[in-house]
């Protein structure tokens, strides 16, 4: 029972650090499936997330925060929208541009602002997001299997956790299911051919980049105000970038991606359990290890051993008119 | 109610310092398949852009049925019943022929219903027009007879009367060229217009009813195409008198300068491409290598030219041995003196994206007279060039400009010059004439003939018949990686056709 025990504690921690990561690959998903590359998710996410607790601090208002951190975010996606669609920059030069103005003025504008090292004042329990509890919760705690399963899996989590799940096949159902999705998809493989039907190429990707900015103002606000009880500089500690392995490990495919995010996040949530923890036979795990899991995968996924990723065909490169 | 279903009226348009249109006049009759031949760089594309909404004119009337109209964007033209086929598809690979055709012209925010609507609509498509193709199949899996399919289908899904037609022919092999011909005729039997682009004579001749010419952004003539020939087409796109035919004189042939035997060639598969082929090529001769494409022509080129290894034979040029089934390279064979002008110049015979100059000098970049101790000499190089662009007269004359922007008989013209003013004592051609307008075709001839008649050895491989029979002095035919037969240039093309084929080829060898 203890070993069961241990089992729904980590599925539980995986869904918790999986949430981000489900919406920031979601971010990527539709930007990049745009034809507009996007490593930018890190900065935008923790654009947000400072936005959130800095918000969340002042005003003492979750939901202003959430405002505020989604508000960031769809700026900065902007200024990458800009650059890269209507400059036609490199998109990649946009994106690490942005994750590197990020990092740094957060860390200066919190220390300006709060005076407290670059973090946001700690948040009160009006600020944040609160666990939601499902009925009889509590009730069937104790009945064997089911309940921790019930109990500790399916109900207690943040209202942002259920709408990153509710968003996977939301976005399947956009993607494929809409004449904006169909739009955003042929966009990404062949924008001339977008163009000679009559749409507007350039409206589409701004569309499709304000999407990203939205979601990946979820991803931050989870971080400062569901995840943490405030702003911590740096918290998104490469969560972008595993994001965006996640994208790629999924093939550019909604529920792939959350399959994907699921895995990391397991493995990371293994990596905390094992912290300290000696396996039998193995002996100790070292945490970088598990750490460097999801690029190895995506690496030896890149290198094609599981299958292909073939990624959007105009993804990164700006929409010419052919002359 | 007009007759016309397309008037243009001193349409302008400038790219920076180049004048792409000047002042052009147009009028196309409902109902008929008009005809606009150019060369490339002609203006063409860009006239038909400026209807389709792709570019703004800088000035002029664009009247449809009779009525002015502004076509700012293709959703404009595409309301004014004008739909556009374009040389490269505009087709999105991985979605299948339904999704590509309602695409932009879906008629509700959620598909579902879209879906059912344009499936019912394209079925009635199919029918009226006779267009079958099946719905569900992913255009990536489709042969690009069906993708062009798929584009006319998205036209006339968007209720175009007005069918712009840009290169159709040139992505299609002869037989699916024959068929779109066939379509064509019976979209005009149902009152459609057809502006149909091409550079090539044969096709105007062929389908159209009126044909315009356009030389250098100017709309020169328009004729009835009954009232026309080959030959005043020809002149007119030129703007002088164009030798169809070659003149050449004798050949001279003196020692011999390549001598392949019993070579044999496998491609990447291990599938034999050229199996046992021996010949000889001497000073002062063209010797010209018939057969339909794929044949094995490719592959001995590529091995005489030490780019492919070959798995067993033996090459002499200028009686010195090339290592073909070892490590020929092909720089020393340059020193040597073979040139070698690929087949396929975008991927082997240049860097697209290497100005003129740069271009100028591949292969030959080790060459004294470019360097200045391990440097470029970019003044000597620049100076190259200029005398190239003069001799060989490659338009426009900059040297500077990216070869990817050049048309493509100018590309072919910096090849031929980089690989013919070297003085090779062999100068092998792939090709030659390749996607080249009529005027370059009777300079790039010119040029090979005299090379032949300073006593060069010339090896030419093309799969037009007409030009293997114009330029070589003895023709070789190849089937199936073999030679079949060695012919003189007089040679009906009814034998050369039927050695191509491989019927007599063995009946020869039996004998």
């Amino acid at each position: 029972m203890e070993f069961f025990d241990t089992i729904v504690a980590i599925l539980e921690s995986t869904i918790r650090v999986s949430v981000p990561l489900i919406f920031a690959a979601l971010a990527g998903l539709f930007t990049e499936r745009a034809g507009v590359f996007d490593i930018g998710l890190e900065g935008k996410m923790l654009g947000a997330a400072f936005a959130a607790g800095a918000v969340a601090a002042v005003t003492g208002s979750v939901l202003t925060g959430l405002m505020a951190a989604i508000l960031i975010s769809v700026l900065l996606s902007l200024v990458h929208g800009y650059a890269s669609i209507t400059q036609r920059g490199s998109q990649i030069v946009s994106g690490v541009a942005i994750n590197f103005i990020v990092a740094g003025s957060t860390v200066i504008l919190g220390e300006a602002w709060f005076r407290q090292g670059g973090r946001t004042p700690a948040l009160d329990a009006d600020a944040r997001f609160q666990t939601v509890t499902f009925p009889f919760a509590d009730a069937v705690k104790d009945v064997p299997i089911f309940g921790p399963i019930y109990s500790n899996l399916i109900s207690g989590h943040f209202i942002l956790t259920y709408v990153a799940f509710l968003l996977v096949p939301f976005s399947w159902w956009v993607l494929y299911r809409t004449r904006f999705g169909l739009r955003l998809r042929a966009v990404g493989e062949n924008p001339g051919a977008v163009d000679t039907a009559g749409i507007s190429v350039i409206w589409l990707r701004y569309r499709a980049v304000i999407c990203c900015g939205i979601l990946c103002g979820f991803a931050g606000a989870y971080l400062s105000l569901a995840m943490s009880a405030g702003f911590v500089k740096g918290m998104t500690a490469g969560k972008g970038y595993i994001a965006l392995a996640a994208l790629i490990f999924a093939k550019w495919r909604p529920v792939n991606i959350m399959m994907a995010c699921l895995l990391f996040g397991f493995l990371d949530a293994l990596a905390i359990r094992l912290q300290g923890n000696p396996l039998p036979f193995i002996g100790q795990v070292p945490v970088q290890l598990m750490q460097a899991l999801p690029y190895i995968l995506t690496v030896i996924l890149l290198a094609g051993f599981i299958g292909k990723a073939i990624p959007p065909k105009a993804g990164g490169v700006p929409y010419v008119k052919e002359r | 109610m007009s007759d016309m279903a397309i008037e243009l009226r001193g349409i302008d348009k400038s790219f920076g310092l180049v004048h792409a249109n000047k002042n052009i006049n147009l009028t196309v009759r409902k109902g008929t398949i008009h005809g606009i031949i150019g060369e490339n760089g002609a203006g063409k594309s860009t006239l038909m852009s400026i209807l389709y909404g792709f570019y703004q004119a800088d000035s002029g009337d664009i009247l449809v049925g009779g009525n002015k109209v502004t076509i700012k964007d293709p959703n404009a033209a595409i309301l004014s019943g004008i739909g556009m086929v374009h040389q490269h598809f505009m087709l999105v690979e991985n979605f299948t022929v339904l999704e590509n055709v309602m695409l932009g012209a879906e008629d509700s925010q959620i598909l579902n219903t879209s879906i059912s609507k344009a499936r019912v609509e394209l079925k009635r498509l199919e029918k009226e027009y006779a267009l079958e193709v099946n719905p569900d199949a992913l255009i990536e899996e489709l042969p690009v007879g069906l993708q062009q399919r798929v584009e006319i289908l998205k036209a006339l899904y968007r209720k175009a009367d007005i069918l712009i037609l840009d290169e159709p022919t040139g992505v299609l092999t002869p037989p699916e060229a024959d068929h779109l011909f066939r379509i064509l005729g019976q979209l005009k039997d149902q009152g459609k217009t057809i502006i149909f682009i091409t550079h090539k004579l044969r096709e105007i001749m062929a389908i159209t009813d009126e044909v315009s010419v356009m030389r250098r952004g100017e709309m020169v003539a328009t004729r009835k195409t009954k009232d026309t020939s080959v030959e005043e087409l020809a002149e007119l796109m030129v703007g002088r008198r164009v030798l169809l035919r070659v003149d050449k004189g004798e050949a001279n042939p003196g020692a011999v300068k390549l001598a392949v035997e019993n070579l044999t060639v496998r491609d990447s598969r291990g599938v034999t491409m050229v199996d046992n082929v021996s010949f000889t090529l001497r000073a002062g001769e063209i010797v010209g290598i018939a057969g339909v494409a794929g044949n094995g022509q490719s592959e001995l080129l590529e091995a005489i030219s030490g780019i492919r290894k070959a798995v067993s034979g033996t090459v002499l040029l200028n009686g010195r041995p090339i290592d073909v089934t070892g490590h020929a390279d092909p720089g020393d064979l340059r020193s040597r003196g073979l040139a070698h002008v690929p087949e396929d110049r975008h991927h082997v015979g240049l860097v697209l994206k290497f100005d003129e100059a740069e271009n100028g000098i591949l292969g030959y970049h080790n060459d004294k007279r470019y360097l200045n101790g391990v440097f470029l000499d970019t003044k000597a190089i620049q100076a190259d060039a200029e005398e190239k662009i003069r001799k060989y007269d490659i338009r426009p004359p900059n040297p500077r400009l990216k070869t990817a922007n050049f048309s493509g008989g100018n590309q072919q013209k910096i090849v031929l010059a980089r690989e013919m003013e070297r003085g090779p004592d062999v100068l092998i051609i792939g090709q030659p004439t390749r996607g080249v307008d009529v005027g370059a075709i009777e300079f790039i001839h010119k040029r090979i003939i005299e090379m032949r008649d300073q006593g060069k050895a010339v090896l030419l491989v093309s799969v037009e018949l007409d030009e293997i029979r114009a330029l070589s002095d003895r023709i070789i035919v190849m089937f199936a990686g073999r030679v079949v037969g060695e012919r003189e240039p007089d040679a009906t093309e009814g034998e050369l056709g039927l050695l191509m084929a491989g019927v007599e080829g063995r009946k020869e060898a039996a004998e």
